[in-house]
């Protein structure tokens, strides 16, 4: 499904602030997986979001989806076959617009955009049947725009957004870090059952520990630009907060200094 | 005074078209601009030489229209593939559209007087439906006879053109491109993970804003009977006064509302210079020192009765917590310290 290849950036190339960002990284997912991705600040993490995003390009390596190449296409063209959660609530809407109007512009993501009304009667049906989804009653809100919506809200619109036109590959982005622990729960439990719900092929990157542990099927820790720790199906089950801070203190030989895992 | 102020009106609606594009590049885009001050006049030299070379005056609009739809996609282009910053890139195209628009009147003034113009047409054609002479009466009937104007056929006219085309605004916007439009200036790295290309939106938006403002240009020039190099000085500003006026006025929650206020800020951005121009001190010249201290007041007067009203809302705050509480207490000091 995902396929990444030999995956090399370097910022600041050439400067006293060069900075490896990604060395030579793999990693390949079948359709269906879901890798929760763990890592200190600065580890990657974000950039190998990105680099499948398109947002930006790998120095070297390939990027392919369903085995096209995609290496080198711009982000807006990949985003027909990629749905993505941003860690900020404010960055997956646009809060002038109303909900309905929000879904129209998502439901043209697998295809182009014409001179038809975005939302029509059979749409906005449509629409209403997917917010339902959310348990939020957003459903009886088509019209509210979305600027009026609470954090938490308007995360679970993007992520419905990003979801209900079965992306092939869902990338989320720390897609609860910036809510409150109840907030984030939700969104947390929303996540597993529209990704059950669509079967989609995910990639969460999170600072949560537990998260990591308790969302998807497969499990990868990155250091350094590279990943350092892989737990597949049949391992992940077993894993435990305590045994992956002890994984990283034995591969790296130092304590995860990320005031924020510690906390989790 | 009264032919005065239908004269400003009849203007006000020709350039509330203008004020349309304004709209749709400065609120919808939220993109500042400027390459209106040039392409108003690209318009107007457009329409005038093909006039006096003796096209239909329709097509020389419509002509006008299509001169003003590239000059925005050139300042579009110059913004996303050129990564030149927004003002700058709208500068840059009013700079250059100066020397463009002489090279196409090739005189910095040509005069459309004896010329048969869409204006002319219109008026001869309302002429023949014989409208006048039935509003005319009615004038007569109630003792207004001293203050009918000549015609009322552009004023009508104008208006079924200009709201015609807030209909198409407006029903365009809330078309699938029409949205990936409005959540560009939004947000655009959200509408880019939806997969709409945003460079290529933001061309055309630029574009269409810019076509509006150039039809209103060929419209203007008609009008005046004359286009001249320097009629689109300030253009930008008279189109935000015109946009914020109407915000002001009528509000903006939603995008019927905010281009019908677009309008009817352009209708009373006339009246108020025009009625501002009648005072003895001042004169024409002072008409861009006028429409500077009238977007003044717009942008600031709303906020000021903003503060009025929530301080007011704080010492009722604080009186009522007085009055529960006699001793005073920590809500009533915190109340009062915001005072």
């Amino acid at each position: 499904m995902l396929q990444l290849d030999q995956i090399y950036k370097v910022f600041y190339e050439g400067t006293p602030d060069e900075k490896i960002a990604l060395n030579q990284l793999y990693l390949h997912m079948k359709p269906g997986d879901f890798v929760t991705v763990i890592g200190s600040n600065g580890a990657g993490k974000s950039t190998l979001m990105n680099i499948i995003s398109g947002n930006i390009f790998p120095d070297y390596g390939t990027v392919k989806i369903n085995g096209d190449d995609m290496t080198s296409m711009s982000e807006h063209k990949r985003a027909r076959k990629i749905g993505r959660v941003f860690q900020n609530p404010l960055a997956g809407t646009a809060p002038t617009m109303t909900i309905e109007e929000n879904l129209a512009l998502a439901y043209n993501r697998t295809k182009p955009r014409s001179l038809q009304f975005g939302v029509t009667k059979k749409r906005r049906e449509f629409f209403r049947e997917q917010l339902e989804i959310l348990h939020l009653g957003l459903e009886n809100r088509l019209q509210a725009k979305v600027g009026l919506l609470s954090g938490g809200e308007r995360q679970a619109l993007s992520l419905l957004m990003a979801t209900f036109t079965k992306p092939d590959i869902l990338l989320l982005d720390e897609h609860t870090a910036a809510l409150d622990p109840a907030r984030a729960d939700l969104i947390t439990k929303l996540t597993k059952e529209i990704v059950e719900k669509f079967q989609l092929t995910t990639l969460m990157v999170t600072h949560n520990m537990q998260q990591a542990l308790d969302l998807g099927n497969r499990l990868i820790m990155m250091d350094k630009g590279q990943i350092i720790f892989q737990a597949n199906e049949t391992e992940k089950p077993d894993l435990t907060v305590e045994k992956l801070l002890a994984e990283f203190q034995r591969i790296r030989g130092e304590a995860l200094l990320s005031d924020r895992s510690l906390l989790a | 005074m009264f032919t005065a102020l239908f004269g400003s009106v009849e203007v006000g609606v020709i350039y509330a078209i203008m004020a349309l594009g304004v709209y749709l590049s400065f609120r919808i885009l939220d993109f500042p601009d400027l390459t209106v001050d040039g392409s108003f006049v690209t318009g107007g030299a457009t329409a005038a030489v093909l006039i006096i070379s003796g096209v239909n005056p329709f097509l020389a609009t419509i002509a006008a229209l299509l001169a003003g739809f590239l000059a925005g996609c050139v300042t579009g282009i110059l913004h996303t593939k050129g990564k030149i910053n927004p003002l700058l890139s709208g500068i840059l195209m009013m700079i250059a559209l100066y020397s463009i628009n002489l090279r196409i009147m090739d005189k910095p003034n040509v005069p459309l007087l004896a010329e048969e113009t869409v204006i002319t047409k219109i008026t001869s054609w309302w002429q023949g439906l014989g409208f006048d002479n039935v509003i005319q009466s009615l004038f007569t009937s109630i003792g207004l006879s001293d203050y009918i104007p000549s015609t009322w056929g552009i004023l009508i006219v104008m208006l079924i053109v200009a709201f015609a085309i807030k209909k198409m605004v407006d029903l365009f916007l809330k078309t699938e491109v029409g949205l990936s439009l409005r959540a560009v200036g939004d947000n655009d790295g959200m509408v880019r993970s939806f997969s709409a290309n945003t460079d290529w939106l933001k061309v055309l938006g630029l574009g269409i804003s810019n076509a509006l403002v150039a039809f209103s240009g060929a419209l203007v020039a008609q009008y005046n009977g004359f286009s001249d190099v320097g009629m689109g000085i300030g253009m930008i500003i008279i189109g935000l006064a015109s946009v914020i006026i109407g915000e002001a006025v009528i509000g903006n929650a939603s995008i019927v509302r905010a281009t019908l206020a677009v309008l009817i800020g352009a209708i009373l951005y006339r009246l108020i210079v025009t009625l501002a121009l009648r005072a003895d001190f001042l004169e024409t010249g002072d008409m861009k020192l006028i429409t500077a201290i009238i977007v003044i007041f717009a942008l600031v007067v709303p906020k000021l009765i903003d503060k009025q009203k929530a301080g007011a809302r704080k010492k009722k705050r604080a009186a009522q917590l007085d009055s529960a509480n006699p001793n005073g207490g920590d809500q009533v000091a915190a109340a009062r310290s915001d005072l």
